[in-house]
């Protein structure tokens, strides 16, 4: 028995000069690294040609997608695979407020991501009622389903679908250049406002929660976390910004599809692809992985076919060879942490 | 006196299996009451039953003057109800640090450093202090067992369920447990302990009540029920006529 046992419940009260943090010195350079980068991105219509502005604002679009997927399968164990249900929705909204109800285009956009966050609030009641594999077909289904109604709607072009009309389209800025900036920029912020939401909501004691939910559920029950309202939350959340993504992806498009809309491959598939090899349930693995996907994606999407079944070998070495992703043995290997989420406690050998 | 704790004809059965038989007992403000009873009573179901991981069939479960028979386990721990786990229930990747400020900030609803002070604090007064930062999932048996106090009392609970705390420790580790059971006592803690080491029961509570088949078959004084015939019979298993 240590020395530390024997007087613990003589001496109750702790030593002096204790404190709990979370920064490191390798995340002090990654904020700084990380504002020089944005600032630089900032700049990009200054800098990028018309082709690279526009590949970045998809890396963007993808980056929150995928940050936003981890979050919900990754932190809260909800394994969904229909979230293009969102993304499509926050399409058809963005072109339903604009083109039928002449809501200006960047008030719809963020409309559309309450909306989708009030439209989350039944589809989580009813698919929370499923477990495991039965929640991810759940979500396919509902995904389903949104596209059949979208389908539906006549005045956006029924099963076809339709093109943002141009008046909409030049109301958002003069001249395309300065559209295309918009349209990054955009991008941009979304990017970087979902990550650090998703931070700063990790780092709260809703974050606490999640961790806590992912390591036991029935301690964390015993605790006083409400298991399913924590899940509930980070639910709506995840869809009011996933389709907040979606208005946006299509604002870039410019065109919208059912098909294109709803697409599990565009909108889940691919982002379930950057997370896995990226490295799931780390705020660095999306990050790491929407890099390594376009990488790919620019090298090999000329080969066509093959280019999906290497992007498929790939996903499942990576799961078979590293379940926690290439982040995973990145920080295995060398012990760092970009953004800390953990707490420790200083002052202990004194 | 008040009555912080109050079970009327709790019953509960899996199929055939009845795991609490119409059980009615009352906790006293500040008690510490002992649960004995043979493997598979019924014991840890009761727990489950009073912190709501189980729901009952039949009856009525009191706390603090409310029916808390229908409410979620969430809801009863934050209402001052924490309990330790038999077999230790760790947040394996977080650390020991962390698995007690889920308790603080969840169930005793505290925030920032009224949080913090009472982790480190309960960390000191069990002895985990110094692993802090290390991961819960690799600590070691008698650790986990600490942890499951530390997290259950940075809860902040009004009454405490304790599930067979001390099994496996040395007599040293189990003495100073015991002195930190007496201290959380002295809080003003009311406690219920299982626990099939009986010099430890018995250096703590006053009262003890004997589970067998889910029934509560005796109730009373620690040394008047010990040396009762019939636990005698069914919990030390020994039959008079053989």
């Amino acid at each position: 028995m240590s020395d530390m046992t024997k007087h613990a419940a003589l001496r109750p009260m702790r030593p002096a000069g204790l404190s709990v943090s979370r920064a490191s010195r390798a995340s002090t350079i990654t904020m700084v690294l990380c504002v020089v980068i944005v600032l630089g991105l900032v700049a990009a219509p200054w800098w990028a040609g018309r082709a690279d502005l526009r590949l970045m604002g998809e890396m963007f679009l993808y980056l929150s997608l995928a940050v936003l997927w981890n979050l919900l399968a990754g932190y809260a164990g909800l394994v969904s695979v229909g979230q293009q249900a969102f993304v499509g929705f926050g399409g058809y909204m963005l072109f339903a407020l604009t083109m039928l109800w002449g809501v200006p285009p960047l008030a719809a956009i963020a409309l559309s991501g309450v909306i989708g966050a009030v439209v989350a609030m039944p589809v989580a009641a009813l698919i929370f009622r499923l477990r495991g594999a039965y929640f991810a077909i759940g979500t396919w289904v509902v995904a389903e389903v949104f596209r059949l109604v979208a389908a539906q709607i006549g005045a956006l072009g029924g099963g076809s679908g339709t093109s943002l009309s141009p008046q909409i389209v030049k109301a958002l800025a003069d001249g395309r250049a300065a559209r295309e900036a918009l349209t990054f920029w955009l991008a941009l912020t979304l990017a970087v406002g979902v990550i650090a939401a998703v931070f700063w909501l990790l780092r709260s004691r809703h974050g606490l929660a999640l961790t806590a939910i992912r390591d036991n559920e029935l301690a964390s029950k015993s605790l006083g976390i409400d298991i399913w309202r924590t899940k509930f939350l980070t639910y709506v959340v995840v869809g009011g910004l996933t389709t907040l993504t979606g208005s946006l992806i299509f604002l870039q498009k410019i065109r919208i599809s059912p098909e294109a809309a709803f697409s599990a491959n565009d909108w889940t598939a691919f982002v379930i692809f950057i997370v896995v090899i990226g490295g799931i349930g780390t705020l660095e693995g999306p990050i790491l992985g929407t890099l390594i996907f376009f990488a790919l994606r620019e090298t090999l999407a000329d080969l066509g076919t093959i280019y999906l079944i290497i992007l498929g070998v790939l996903a499942i070495a990576i799961m078979v060879r590293a379940p926690r992703g290439l982040w995973g043995l990145v920080s295995e290997k060398t012990g760092v942490d970009l953004f800390p989420l953990s707490r420790r406690v200083r002052g202990l050998d004194r | 006196m008040a009555t912080v704790l109050e079970l009327d004809g709790v019953s509960k059965a899996f199929g055939a299996v009845t795991v609490a038989d119409g059980q009615t007992w009352r906790l006293k403000q500040g008690e510490a009451l002992g649960v004995l009873g043979p493997n598979g009573a019924g014991k840890t179901s009761m727990f489950n039953l009073v912190t709501g991981t189980l729901a009952a069939d039949a009856g009525v479960i009191r706390f603090g003057g409310h029916d808390i028979t229908k409410w979620s386990a969430a809801r009863r721990c934050r209402a001052g109800i924490a309990r330790s786990f038999q077999v230790p229930q760790p947040f394996g990747h977080m650390t020991v640090y962390e698995n007690t400020l889920v308790a603080a900030t969840q169930g005793a609803g505290l925030s920032g450093h009224a949080a913090q002070s009472l982790c480190l604090d309960v960390l000191a007064q069990t002895g985990l202090l110094s692993r802090a930062n290390a991961r819960a999932g690799g600590l070691t048996l008698l650790n986990r067992k600490r942890l499951e106090l530390a997290r259950a009392m940075c809860a902040k609970p009004k009454l405490l369920l304790l599930d067979e705390i001390a099994g496996g420790l040395t007599d040293n580790e189990c003495h100073a447990l015991i002195e930190t059971i007496q201290a959380i006592r002295k809080t003003g803690v009311s406690i219920v302990w299982i626990e099939h080491v009986v010099h430890a029961l018995l250096a703590v509570v006053d009262r003890l009540i004997v589970i067998d088949f889910g029934k509560l078959i005796a109730a009373g004084e620690p040394h008047k029920i010990m040396n009762s015939p019939e636990v005698r019979e069914i919990y030390l298993g020994m039959d008079a006529d053989v």
